[in-house]
This record gives C-alpha cells, structure tokens and sequence, in this order.
C-alpha cells in the first residue's frame, strides 16, 4: 500500500510497509526518535515519536503509515511532553555531558536541544550503575544507557549475535551482556560489529576512538539532530525536493529539504564512524 | 506435570545441601528432569524456572547455563524472565520465604503492625534473608484475599486470616523446620464467601451441556447468540466477545489458540479466584466452546502465582473432563473436535494480567506488552491468532451458550448487559463475591454488604475510580463506573492519602519499564506524591503533580501507565482540598526534608541512631 498522509499540515508520500516515522523522514519531516533507527525493526518504548494520528495518540515508529491519516507532531502539548521524558531519561541515569566522550555526536544531547531542554526539571535519581571496561576495544558506561534496545537489536538481526539483553523490571531496568561472567571481554562481541556502534547515547562506546573528532567538530556540533536526520533519508532515498502543503496552514518544518546539509552529508550513512 | 506443586507440601523442609552448595550431577540432573517434565520447550521457560526456584530457593547460574543451551535460548532471556517476576530470584531465598500482602485492604486490617511483629520474631529486616537461611520475608502486592485478610503467601501458598496468635504458632513451626503439610489446615483455608448470587451463580449446570447445546445449535449459531447477548469482556476493557471471537474464526493463519486469562492483579479482586474454585467446569467448558467456535486446539490457563493452591484441584477437574470425553479427541464424539487445556504458572507481575504481556509470559519471556497494532486477536501467542478471555467472560459465555443470548441480554443495562460479579472488601460488614445486574447503584451495593459510615468507594481497584459518599448514585456498568470487579470500601476513618499512596507505589512497584514516561514516570509520582503528604510540597509541587500525572496517562505504552495517575488524578478531583491543605503556608521553610536528604549521609557514617536525626538535633 502507498498513499499520502499528512504531517503537520504537510502532505507526506509513503510506500509500502513504511511507518509514519519513516515516511516523514525521508519527506523530510523530522519526528524526534532515540530507540527508533531506519532498517531496525521498530520497538517504541522511549515515546519520543509520539503523535497524534486521526485524533489519537501513538507512536510513530511503530504505526505503519496509511494512506489519508492526519498526525500531529509539532503541537505544543505533545512537545511539552516530549521535552518532559526527554528529561526523564536525563534524570533516571547520569549524563555528564561536559566530559562525556560522547557530547556532539550524542542523540540524546542532540534531541535534547532540539527541544529547547535548558534543565532536568525532574529530581536528579543518582543511580548507582557499574562500568564494564572489561573488554579490550569496547567501553559500557551504563551510567548512560536509556534503555532503548538498539545495541540489543543490532546484534540480534545485524551482527547475527545475541551479546546484549535488558533485564530487570520497572526502573531497576539494566543492559547485561551474554556471557558467562555478565563481562563483555567474555561475550563474542567484536569491534567490528554494528552493535559496538549503534549506541545513541554514551553507552557503548569504542574504545581509543573518542577523541578522533574533537569536540566542536562533531556531528550535531554544527547540524541540529532534525537536519542530520532527515537528510541522510533524503540521500539515502535519493530523493526529491519539497513536498506540496495539505491544507492552507502550511506549518514550519524542522529542517527541511532545503537545507545546505545535504552538501557536507558523508556518500553513505556508515555507522561505524562515529554516529 | 507437577510444574505447580512448586513447593510441595510434602517436600520436607531443608530440601537437600543442594541450597548451600549444589554438587554438578546433582544439579544436572534435576535440571534434566525439569528439562524432561517441559519436553524441552523454551515458551515453558517460566515454569521450569518455578521449579528451579522451589528446589534451589533461587536460579542458580549453572541451572541457567544449562537451561540456556539445552533450550537453544541466549541466557540473557533467563537472566532477564528471573529478574522480571516477583518470585524469582538470582540470589537464595529462605527455606521459608514469607510474602505479606501489601494491598490497602491488608493495610486496612493491621497488616503493618503483623509484618513489625512478624520481622521481630523471626529475627529477619522485611526485603531480607536471615543469616542461617532458614526464612526470608517481603512484602507482596494483593495477594487475592482481601475477604479474609491480612493475608500472605509460604512457600507460594496463600495464608489467610493472619493475626498475632497465628504468627506466633508460625514462627514457632518455622524454628522447629516443620514441613507445610504439617502446619494447621484453616492457615491455609480459603473460604469463597458467595454472599449474593444473581443470574450467573444461581444457574445449574451439568458437565458438557454448554457444549451439547453448542453442538446441537450449531456453531454459527451459538456464535449469533453470543453476539445478540451483547457479552463484553469482564476483565476491564468491555470489548465485544463475539466481535473477538468472529475476528479470530476467520483468521487464515493457523492454529488458532484459547488463552483464559487467570492473572487477576487488580489489587481488590478475587471473583475470578471464587470462580476457579467452585465453578472451574463452567470455565473450562466456556474456553472448550469458543475453540469450537474459532477453531483451536489448544487452550492455555494463565493462573497467577499467588493462586498456587488452585493448581492441583484445577488439574483434576481437567483430568476429569478427559475422562468425560469433555476434553482431548473427538470431543463428545464430534468428529475432529480436538481441543485440550495447559495450566501455566505465573510468578509475580500484574502486567502479565494484560492480554499481550501475558501472551510474552506464556512464550517464556518478561511480560512487557507488545506493539500495537497488530492485535492479539490476529497476531497473538506464537504469533498465531488468539483469543484472550477473563474467566468470567468464559463463565458467561457458558451459560449463554445454553440458555441464549437474548436471557443474557434481557438483564442489566443496553450497553452493558448481564450481571457483573464484584469482590467487595474493605469497611463492610459482610466482605465477598456479590452477583448485580449491571446498572445497579453504588448505594445498593453498599446497603447489601453492610457499610455505613462511607467516605469512599474505590471502584475497579487502582486503576479504576475513587468516588466520595457524594456519588453513590453511580452505576456499575460500562458506561459509568466500570470495573473488573474490585470494589473496595473506605469508612470515614480512613485517610485518604494512605489509600493513593499505596496505589500509586503499587503501580510503580509493577510498572514493566519497557516505556519511559511509565518506567520513571510512575517513580517520580511516587516521589512527588510523597513529598506532598509528608508536609513538604508547595504550590508549585502539586501543579507538577497533575502535570506528571498527564505525562505518564498520556505517553505510556500500555494501560498500566495509562491508570497509573488515576488514584491521584481521581482524588484530586474529589478532594482538591485535602490536597491544598497538606501544601506548606509560609514561603520561607525548606520545600524538602532536610533530615531525609540527610540519610545517605547517614549511611556512609553507618548510624541511624536518634541523635543522628534532625529533628532531635533541634530540640
Ligand atoms: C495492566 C493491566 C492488567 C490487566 N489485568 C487483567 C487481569 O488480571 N485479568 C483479566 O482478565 N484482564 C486483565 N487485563 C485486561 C486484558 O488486557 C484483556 O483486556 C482481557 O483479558 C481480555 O478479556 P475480556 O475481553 O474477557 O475482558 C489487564 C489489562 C491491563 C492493562
Ligand atoms: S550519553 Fe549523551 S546525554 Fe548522556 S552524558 Fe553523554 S552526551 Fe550527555
Ligand atoms: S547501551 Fe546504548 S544502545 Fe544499548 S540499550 Fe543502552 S542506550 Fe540503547
Ligand atoms: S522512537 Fe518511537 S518510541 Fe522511541
Ligand atoms: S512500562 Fe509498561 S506501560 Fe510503560
């Protein structure tokens, strides 16, 4: 099935099995995700995506994209709400930002500005949550896991592993690793693997790699996270130019096809390097 | 299959030296044997671990290597169901592990005060086991006997009517190492008070009729008379029954299954646990209708884990079936009719009460609920269609099944008709299962069980409604107040900030954590809530209360977080002012607890004594 549905007042084409994420994507349309990444298969369980569909609420890398159906993303509630669990996942872990090896490459940090996020509003948790730098390539600092299962489904479905799992009920939710000491020196992850590289946040990170940009000329340095997003789709779909308005109140877009990123984007979207 | 018989009466206390130190074959060979008992399928993973559980008093980390490769599972999976479920566990439990039940209604009838009592002699911090191993204690949440409360679990087993004589002839069995089976019968009674039957209750009922009727009516036909009997689901969400049934007949896709859906968390309700008791036949013929309907062959009983003492009699009731031809081959002689009933354990989690979650849990996985769509109905266990039901959904279909839609639909209310079976507890005189044709009024309801003095109802437990003694004209039905059956009475001395506070750490206590907003939503309600009613909140606070409480009702993933705000948005409602007086007056005192901030430095100076407190610092 393809058809039309529109976003924001925006007329937005989709193709077959796309969800509505992935249709405004790659129109151009940025919808703020973190456990959503394009070719993953979809989870929705951080709720930054969520929308409103045809009145209701959903979220938008889960629901697949029908032909006529009217989201709303960019009203103020739903942004509200999305700077509020934004702040949630800042507040139940521990983000250091500025001596995170992470900072400017960081989806969180890049989603958190891009809603304006100038505080943690919530009481801080201080969870207590140990560092695994058993291995010799990869660092977890679990102080920076949010939870949102790409490392998990990456070695699953990418890398053909099942190294990593999330354990634990309600807020004692945690990342293990599958090996027999829980240690990921003893798991058959390697560097080379796409889940050594999928981590959003600071959790995962590769070891001796963190510096190779240094801080300032860093992805989301220059590129808020709504450009960077939707003009890898762009590229990656080769696709056109701007999409025709569905009704009169054409509203502001985040970064839209116009945009000089598409220049500088790197040929293909490798996420080995650094993002 | 003795997966139920986790905890064995007969099993005497002090298992083996296998707790202490498991010698490998040992080990190995049980494992094996549980292996054997589960013929090797991984979506039973639960229930060999409710064994390893019994035997080992945790899930040791060879039982989990083992486990892992001989059911080809990666042993995150075990790692993650065991750290999922209230009653597993990577560490050793007590040779006695004690649950208290932690439901408002236990709260209500002293259950504080026996869990100080209980703790003080035996010698154990609640959340803790003792040093010798003999005994661990916790506390639960409702455990399904707030008629007959304080309430708790041994071993698994429910212990009912607890009070300061029965805990002292506990303590005394625990120090003395005496089996269960031979602890005194009535601590382990339950009694199935029936205090108003009403349609359902009152009905005959023969073995097979249900079925005969089916037959001879037809199956299209017994479908009609379900859809003209206006049947919605009894376990809170009122969808259409044949609707759901319909759907699943037609579904390509095969098998097909039947899930009875036996979880029944909602802190207050304990019909389905009457119904499982006095009348499983009825339940059991219901599920065996509808695979006739939809054309499956395989059902499944999800029985929640604080209901372990059902276990064995439900088992022979299926034998019995069996053996009445009412179950397996050709059933009733029908050519090619062959349908037959697993009993799966749970093991601690109110999500799994929720249809997908539960459908995870019976895969062998943690109840998170899944993504929808798509539906259970079309993509459900084993990613097969399936059609999940509350007990009382299949009692009554049961019945409709034999006398017809249209008895069924002549009574209650056009959009919700029938009876509605209610679990009443809390201030009343007469606690118990009541049968009332929807549409009655609160004020009924509350005359017949005997309560006056009523400051509140609590309609459809924590994730239902809090209505004060000016709403009692209310109805009981879909379209008013609507409920799984829990209703639960509060008298004037009840505060009520002990009753929201309690709902909402239970809703925080068993949120899955699979989405944000719910996972540290529900934690900062509970926060928050706290330090309005300890004295501590401002304006501003209880603005960012029902700002929160937004949040997580409208972003979460399923429809825990969906009501985990309810309590406080409810009584919010109903009694802003309560709220506004707990509110600090002046604007210069401390919007926090400056002795609590005080206590992690307390702990790293490893004293909690008087003097270390502020308060006393200040006088
Ligand atoms: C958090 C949560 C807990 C639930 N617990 C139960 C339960 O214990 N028993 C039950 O029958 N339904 C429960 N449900 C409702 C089920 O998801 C489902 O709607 C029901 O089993 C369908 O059966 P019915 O149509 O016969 O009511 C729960 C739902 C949620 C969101
Ligand atoms: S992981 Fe991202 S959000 Fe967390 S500290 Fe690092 S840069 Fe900041
Ligand atoms: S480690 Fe990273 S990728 Fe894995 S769950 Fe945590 S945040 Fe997501
Ligand atoms: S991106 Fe949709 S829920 Fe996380
Ligand atoms: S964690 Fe279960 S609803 Fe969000």
């Amino acid at each position: 099935m393809s058809g039309t549905l529109c976003i924001d007042g925006i007329a937005v084409p989709f193709s077959d099995g796309q969800t509505i994420i992935e249709a405004a994507r790659t129109a151009g349309v940025y919808i703020p995700y973190l456990c959503h990444r394009p070719g993953y298969a979809p989870y929705g369980s951080c709720k930054l995506c969520t929308v409103k569909v045809n009145g209701r609420t959903n979220t938008a890398c889960t629901l697949p994209a029908a032909d006529g159906q009217t989201v709303i993303s960019n009203s103020p509630d739903l942004q509200h709400d999305r700077q509020r669990i934004t702040q949630m996942l800042f507040v139940e872990g521990n983000h250091f930002c500025p001596s995170c090896e992470k900072s400017g490459n960081c989806q969180l940090q890049a989603v958190a500005y891009h809603q304006n996020m100038l505080d943690n509003h919530y009481p801080h948790f201080y969870a207590q949550r140990e560092l695994d730098a058993s291995h010799p390539d990869i660092l977890i600092d679990h102080d920076r896991c949010i939870f949102c299962n790409l490392c998990v489904r990456a070695s699953k479905e990418k890398d053909g592993k099942e190294v990593f799992g999330i354990a634990g009920r309600g807020i004692h939710k945690r990342l293990i690793v599958n090996s027999p000491t829980g240690k990921l020196k003893d798991s058959d992850i390697s560097v080379d693997d796409e889940a050594a590289h999928v981590c959003p946040t600071g959790a995962i990170l590769v070891k001796r790699s963190a510096y190779l940009a240094p801080i300032g000329e860093r992805i989301y340095d220059h590129h808020p996270i709504s450009e960077v997003a939707c003009e890898r789709a762009v590229l990656e779909a080769g696709a056109a130019t701007g999409y025709p308005s569905c009704d009169q109140t054409k509203l502001p877009q985040n970064g839209g096809p116009d945009s000089h990123y598409a220049a500088t984007m790197p040929p293909a979207p490798d996420i080995k390097h650094g993002r | 299959m003795v997966y139920g018989v986790a905890h064995d009466f007969s099993i005497a206390m002090g298992h083996d030296d296998s707790t202490k130190l498991p010698s490998n074959s040992k080990m190995n060979t049980f494992i094996e044997s549980v292996l054997v008992q589960a013929d090797y399928k991984p979506e039973r993973l639960l229930q060999m671990l409710r064994a390893v559980q019994a035997q080992y008093l945790h899930i040791p980390q060879m039982a989990i290597e083992q486990l892992a490769a001989a059911l080809h599972i990666p042993r995150t999976q075990i790692i993650a169901v065991a750290e999922f479920y209230s009653f597993l566990h990577l560490t050793p439990q007590g040779r006695y592990d004690i649950h208290i039940s932690d439901s408002i209604t236990d709260r209500m009838l002293g259950k504080e005060k026996l869990l100080n009592y209980l703790a003080e002699k035996l010698k154990v911090k609640v959340g803790q086991v003792r040093a010798d191993g003999l005994v661990s204690l916790n506390n639960t949440s409702c455990t399904g006997m707030c008629d007959q409360g304080p309430a708790g679990l041994v071993n698994g087993y429910a212990l009912t009517r607890l009070d300061h004589s029965r805990i002292d002839v506990i303590v005394q069995l625990i120090e003395q190492q005496a089996p269960l089976s031979d602890w005194p019968a009535e601590f382990f009674a339950v009694d199935e008070p029936i205090r108003k039957p009403g349609l359902l209750l009152n009905q005959p009922f023969n073995s097979g009729a249900a079925l005969a009727a089916t037959f001879a009516r037809g199956l299209a036909e017994t479908l009609a008379e379900v859809d003209s009997s206006n049947l919605r689901g009894r376990g809170g969400a009122g969808f259409k029954t044949a609707l759901k049934w319909r759907t699943c007949s037609v579904q390509a896709a095969t098998p097909h299954y039947v899930i009875c859906n036996a979880d029944e968390g909602e802190p207050g309700t304990f019909k389905d646990r009457m119904l499982l008791d006095l009348y499983a036949d009825q339940i059991f013929e219901g599920m065996t209708l509808c695979a006739a309907i939809i054309g499956s062959d395989q059902g499944l009983l999800y029985l929640r884990a604080e209901y372990l003492f059902l276990y064995e009699q439900l088992q022979r009731v299926l034998q019995r079936r069996r053996e009445s031809g009412l179950l397996g081959r050709n059933i009733l002689g029908r050519d090619g009719f062959d349908f037959d009933i697993e009993i799966r354990m749970g093991a601690g989690a109110y999500i799994c009460g929720e249809a997908s979650a539960q459908i995870e849990s019976l895969e062998g996985k943690p109840g998170i609920p899944r993504v929808k769509p798509p539906n259970s109905v079309i993509c459900g266990y084993q990613r097969k269609p399936t059609v999940v039901d509350n007990v009382e959904t299949f009692f009554a279909a049961t019945h409709i099944a034999i006398q017809g839609g249209q008895w069924f639909a002549e009574v209650g209310t056009p959009q919700s008709t029938g009876s509605k079976l209610l679990s009443i507890s809390g201030d009343c005189a007469r606690p118990g299962i009541y049968e009332y044709p929807f549409g009655t009024p609160i004020e009924d309801i509350l005359r017949d069980c005997g309560a006056d003095d009523v400051m509140g109802v609590q309609v459809g437990g924590p994730s239902g409604t809090f209505i004060s003694s000016r709403e009692l004209q209310r109805r009981i039905a879909f379209e008013d107040l609507s409920t799984a059956g829990s209703f639960i009475v509060f008298n004037s001395s009840r505060n009520i900030f002990d009753i929201v506070q309690n709902f909402t750490d239970f809703f925080a206590h068993e949120s899955c954590g699979f989405c944000t907003p719910c996972r540290v939503g529900t934690t900062l309600l509970k926060n928050q809530l706290q330090k309005i009613v300890e004295g501590n909140g401002a304006a501003v606070d209880l603005e960012e209360l029902s700002e929160l409480c937004l949040i997580v009702k409208n972003n979460s993933h399923c429809g825990l977080g969906d009501s985990a705000a309810n309590p406080i948005l409810s009584t919010l409602a109903s009694h802003p002012e309560l709220y506004l007086n707990q509110l600090k007056q002046s604007s210069f005192t401390p919007g926090f607890d400056l002795d609590a901030t005080l206590a992690v430095a307390r702990r790293m100076a490893q004293r909690d004594d008087d003097a270390a407190h502020l308060s006393q610092v200040e006088n």
